[in-house]
C-alpha cells in the first residue's frame, strides 16, 4: 500500500470514530456553521465535540505547518482529506475569514511572531476576524479607500469608515486597509489589525434584501492602534505602505473561497433533487424547466472539474496568477442560476417568507443571498476586467 | 491523476502542437482539398504523416502494433485537429473504429489494423439512420444466411463513408427497432456487394455518404463481438467518439477565440484597438472562461474514461454538452467581432463556425446529451 493510501484508510477510520453523525449532514444554512470567536457558543454537543476533535488533529486548516495550529500535510494529504470528508458529508469544523483570507496572507508575508500567535488563534477558533476593506467611495476602485491613519511614532491614530463588513458585530479582530501616506495611490496604504474592543471602534448592522443583516458599517474615530502587539508582532502586515501588495495577495484566496474552488456543493447538479422536491409538493417538473435544469446541470458539473483542476494546477504551480478571478466570476454566476432554477422549481412554496414548511424563508432569502455573490469580493464586471487585461492581455485601461 | 497533462502527455502535445500548425493548418489542408473539390475530403499524405509519428494508433493496443494509450492521449491530438480545423479521418478511424476492433475478432484486428496504424487504410462508422443522433434506434437488420449475414437497411451522415476501407456498420440482428439488445455490430469491407454510397459535401467541406445495404452478403467473421450483444461495444464506440468529438470541439473553440483575440489586439476603429471597448472585452473574458471550463471537463473525462470509472459515461455526455456549447459561443463570438470581415470566405474565422455546426451534430449535440444527463440523473 502506497504512504497516500495508507494515509486514506487511516483518515477514513479517524473519521469514522470522530465525525458525529449530526455532523455529516450538507450545511443547509449559516445556522449550521461554526464561526468561532471570543464570544461564539455551540449549537450543540455534536458541533462542539467535532470541532474539538479537529483542533486536536490541526484539521480546522489541515495543510498550516503543526508549529501554527495544522497537520501540516502535504498538497496530496490535504486532497485525501477533503475527499474523504465529503465522502462522507462532513461539515467543515470552523468557518473563517482568519482561515480563508488573512490565514494565507499571514503565512506569505507575516512576522513569525504574527504567525506564532494569529495563526495559532485562528486555527484554534479563539478569534473571529473581518475584513475592512471597503468605503462608501471605494468599492470597485478600492485603492481609492479614504480612512487615515497618522503616525504618532509609537501608534497609529485611524478615523474613516468601513462599510459591508460582514459580520463586523460578531467579530474580534478587523484586517483592515488604511491609506498612510496621502500622496502615493497604491503605495501609501498599509494592511493594519486592529482590536474591534479597541476605543473608537464601532459598528452599525445593514438590513439587506433577504431580511437578514450580516454586515455592518464599521466607523474608526480616533483609534489608538499601537504599532506592535508584542515582540515580533507589528500591527501593520507586510511594510507600512506597501499594504496594497497584501490586499490583492488576500483578495486572491477570497475570491478562490466565493468561487466554491475550494469544495462544498454550492453549484453541484440540482435537477434530480429538484425532481424529488417537486413530488413532495404534489407537483412534478414542467419540461422547460427539466431542459433548463439539464443544461445546468451540464454547466454545474463541468464548473465541478474546472474548479478541481484550478485546484491541482494551484498546487504545481501552473496557474495563471489571475486564474481565481475567472473561476470567481463563473462560480458565483452558476450559483445565482442555481437558485434561481431551485426558486422557480420550488414554486409558491419557495415564496413562503416566515412559514415553518421553508424553516423561516430559507429558499427566498438563500435565493436573495446569492445575488450578491457576483458582488462581494470583486464584481463580475471587475473579474472580467482583470482577466481581458491580464490573461487575455488586451489593450488599454 | 492531476487533471493536467503529465510529462509524457504535454510532449505529445508539443509534438502535436507543431505538426498540426505546421502540416494540418488551414491553407494546406481544408482551403488546399477543398478548392479543389477533393473527393476525400482530406490528404492521405497527411494520414501517412501521421502515422509516422504513431498517432493513428495511439488507442490501438501496443500487442496489436499501436501504442496502447488512452483518452488523454487521442484528445491530445485531437484538440490540435480541431484548432487547425485539419480534415482528418481520425476520429472515424482511430477513435471510433479502433474501439470497435478493441473488441473484434484476432483476424479482424489482424486484417484491419496494421493498415490503420500506417495510414494505408481509413475507416468509417455507420450508426445513424435520421438526420438526428439516434442510436437508440436501430432499424438496419442483419438477417443470418448460411454462414453469415445478409445486411438491408440504409445509413446517414456517415463521415468519410465514401473514402473509407471499413466501415463498422450497427446492424440489428434480432428485436424491435428501439430495443436495446439485438444489436450486432459489423465490419463491412469497402467492396462489399450490394452496398453503395451516395455522397454529400457537407457544410464544413467535409464529405459523408447516406450508405444503402441492399442485400450485402457478409461471412460470419466480419461480426465485431457478439452477435445480438453489440450494444455494449457500441456504447463504448460512442464514449470514445463522444470524447473525442468533445476534445475536438475545444480545439475549435480555442482555434476561433485565439484569433478572435488576435483581431482584437490589431483592428481599430474610433481611433483605438476595438480590444479597448469594454463591451468586447468583457464578452472575450466570458468566453475564455467557458473555454477553460470545457477544457476542465474534457480532460476529467478523458480521465474516467481511461480508468473505467463508472461515472464516464454521464460525464461523457456533460463534456459534449459544455464543449457543444462553449464552441458554439466561440464561433459566434468570433464572427460577430471581425465585423463585416469575418463573414467573408478570405478569413478562416467562419471555417470555424461550419466546423463547429457539423462537430456539434456528430453523436449528439447539446440538447441530445443535456436530456441525456437529466435521464441517467433520474429527472
Ligand atoms: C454581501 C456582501 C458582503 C461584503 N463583504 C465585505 C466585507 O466583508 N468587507 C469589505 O471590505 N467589503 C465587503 N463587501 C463589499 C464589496 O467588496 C463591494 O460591494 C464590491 O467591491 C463592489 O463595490 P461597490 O458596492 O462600491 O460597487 P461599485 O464599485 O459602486 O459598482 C457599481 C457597479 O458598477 C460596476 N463597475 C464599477 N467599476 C467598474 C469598471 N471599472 N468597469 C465595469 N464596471 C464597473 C460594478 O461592477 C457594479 O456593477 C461586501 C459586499 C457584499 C454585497
Ligand atoms: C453582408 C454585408 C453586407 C454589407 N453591405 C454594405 C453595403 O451595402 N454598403 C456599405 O457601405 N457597407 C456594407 N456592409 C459593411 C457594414 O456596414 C460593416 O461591416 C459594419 O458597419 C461593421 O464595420 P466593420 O466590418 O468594419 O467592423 P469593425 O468596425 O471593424 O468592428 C469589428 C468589431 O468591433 C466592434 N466595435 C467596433 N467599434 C466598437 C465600439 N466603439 N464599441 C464596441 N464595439 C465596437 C464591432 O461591433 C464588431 O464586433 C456590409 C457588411 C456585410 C457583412
Amino acid at each position: 500500500m502506497s504512504d497516500l493510501e495508507q494515509f486514506r484508510m487511516e483518515t477514513r477510520a479517524w473519521l469514522e470514530a470522530n465525525c458525529p453523525a449530526e455532523m455529516r449532514e450538507p450545511v443547509r444554512d449559516e445556522d449550521d456553521v461554526y464561526w468561532g470567536g471570543r464570544n461564539a457558543t455551540f449549537k450543540n454537543d455534536a458541533q462542539k465535540a467535532w470541532f474539538d476533535a479537529c483542533v486536536e488533529k490541526g484539521y480546522t486548516v489541515p495543510a498550516w505547518p503543526k508549529a501554527y495550529g495544522g497537520a501540516g500535510l502535504s498538497a496530496p494529504e490535504a486532497k485525501v482529506l477533503r475527499e474523504e470528508m465529503a465522502r462522507i458529508n462532513a461539515r467543515p469544523p470552523l468557518s473563517s475569514f482568519g482561515i480563508w483570507m488573512l490565514g494565507p496572507a499571514l503565512l506569505h508575508f507575516g512576522t513569525e511572531g504574527q504567525k506564532q500567535r494569529f495563526l495559532n488563534e485562528i486555527a484554534r477558533g479563539e478569534i473571529r476576524w473581518c475584513q475592512g476593506y471597503s468605503e462608501p467611495g471605494s468599492g470597485s476602485d478600492l485603492v481609492s479607500l479614504q480612512t487615515y491613519g497618522e503616525d504618532k511614532g509609537d501608534h497609529w491614530v485611524v478615523n474613516g469608515q468601513k462599510v459591508w463588513t460582514s459580520y463586523a458585530d460578531h467579530c474580534d479582530w478587523i484586517f483592515c486597509l488604511v491609506r498612510t501616506d496621502k500622496q502615493n495611490k497604491y503605495q501609501g496604504i498599509t494592511f493594519m489589525l486592529i482590536d474591534m474592543e479597541t476605543q473608537g471602534v464601532s459598528t452599525k448592522p445593514i438590513k439587506l434584501i433577504s431580511g437578514n443583516s450580516p454586515f455592518c458599517e464599521t466607523f474608526l474615530e480616533d483609534v489608538k492602534v499601537p504599532k506592535s502587539y508584542g515582540d515580533d508582532i507589528p500591527a501593520q502586515v507586510g511594510e507600512v505602505n506597501r499594504g496594497w501588495d497584501v490586499a490583492k495577495y488576500l483578495l486572491g484566496h477570497e475570491r478562490e473561497m466565493i468561487s466554491g474552488a475550494g469544495g462544498g456543493d454550492r453549484t453541484a447538479a440540482i435537477g434530480a433533487a429538484m425532481k424529488r422536491h417537486a413530488a413532495q409538493n404534489g407537483d412534478e417538473l414542467d419540461p422547460v424547466l427539466r431542459a433548463e435544469l439539464a443544461m445546468f446541470d451540464v454547466d454545474a458539473l463541468a464548473y465541478g472539474c474546472m474548479g478541481e483542476k484550478f485546484l491541482d494546477e494551484i498546487k504545481a504551480g501552473k496557474t495563471h496568477p489571475a486564474q481565481p478571478n475567472m473561476m470567481k466570476y463563473a462560480g458565483t454566476e452558476l450559483n445565482k442560476r442555481r437558485h434561481e432554477l431551485m426558486m422557480a422549481a420550488g414554486g409558491s412554496r419557495s415564496l413562503e417568507w416566515e412559514s415553518e414548511e421553508t424553516g423561516g424563508g430559507k429558499p427566498a432569502r438563500n435565493w436573495l443571498r446569492t445575488k450578491a455573490n457576483s458582488i462581494e469580493g470583486g464584481t463580475s464586471e471587475i473579474m472580467l476586467n482583470v482577466v481581458s487585461k491580464r490573461i487575455l492581455e488586451l489593450p488599454g485601461g | 491523476m492531476p487533471l493536467y497533462h503529465d510529462e509524457d502527455q504535454a510532449m505529445l502535445a508539443d509534438t502535436a502542437s507543431s505538426f498540426m500548425a505546421e502540416e494540418g493548418n488551414i491553407a494546406k489542408q481544408l482551403r488546399h482539398w477543398r478548392d479543389r473539390d477533393c473527393k476525400d475530403g482530406f490528404g492521405h499524405d497527411l494520414w501517412k504523416q501521421m502515422a509516422e509519428l504513431g498517432f493513428n494508433g495511439i488507442l490501438v493496443d501496443e500487442a496489436d502494433g499501436g501504442l496502447g494509450m488512452g483518452h488523454v492521449e487521442a484528445g491530445i491530438v485531437l484538440e490540435e485537429i480541431g484548432r487547425n480545423l485539419t480534415p482528418s479521418p481520425f476520429l472515424t478511424s482511430s477513435v471510433l473504429a479502433a474501439t470497435a476492433l478493441k473488441h473484434g475478432s484476432d483476424d479482424l484486428k489482424g486484417r484491419y489494423l496494421p493498415g490503420l496504424v500506417a495510414g494505408d487504410s481509413v475507416f468509417a462508422v455507420a450508426i445513424d439512420e435520421t438526420a438526428k443522433h439516434r442510436p437508440e434506434r436501430i432499424t438496419t437488420r442483419a438477417e443470418k444466411s448460411g454462414n453469415g449475414f445478409r445486411l438491408t437497411g440504409s445509413k446517414s451522415f456517415v463521415v468519410y463513408g465514401g473514402s473509407a476501407d471499413m466501415i463498422v456498420v450497427a446492424a440489428r440482428t434480432s428485436g424491435a427497432d428501439n430495443e436495446t439488445d439485438g444489436i450486432t455490430l459489423f465490419a463491412v469491407p469497402k467492396d462489399a456487394k450490394g452496398m453503395s454510397h451516395d455522397a454529400v459535401r457537407l457544410v464544413d467541406s467535409s464529405m459523408a455518404t447516406h450508405t444503402k445495404f441492399d442485400g450485402v452478403e457478409l461471412d460470419g467473421d466480419a461480426v465485431i463481438g457478439e452477435v445480438d450483444g453489440g450494444r455494449e461495444v457500441l456504447d463504448a464506440m460512442l464514449r470514445a467518439g463522444r470524447i473525442g468529438a468533445a476534445a475536438e470541439g475545444v480545439g475549435v473553440a480555442r482555434g476561433a477565440m485565439d484569433r478572435t483575440v488576435d483581431y482584437l489586439k490589431q483592428r481599430k476603429q474610433f481611433g483605438k484597438l476595438i480590444g479597448e471597448f469594454q463591451a468586447l472585452q468583457h464578452r472575450a473574458a466570458h468566453l475564455y472562461s467557458e473555454v477553460e471550463i470545457a477544457r476542465a471537463v474534457t480532460i476529467k473525462t478523458q480521465q474516467l474514461l481511461d480508468a473505467g470509472a463508472e461515472s464516464a459515461d454521464m460525464m461523457t455526455s456533460v463534456a459534449k454538452a459544455k464543449v457543444a456549447k462553449t464552441a458554439r459561443l466561440a464561433v459566434q463570438e468570433g464572427v460577430q467581432m471581425h465585423g463585416g470581415i469575418g463573414m467573408t470566405d478570405e478569413y478562416d474565422i467562419g471555417l470555424f463556425m461550419k466546423r463547429d455546426r457539423a462537430l456539434a451534430e456528430f453523436l449528439g449535440d447539446a440538447y441530445y446529451h443535456a436530456n441525456r444527463v437529466a435521464e441517467l440523473s433520474g429527472y
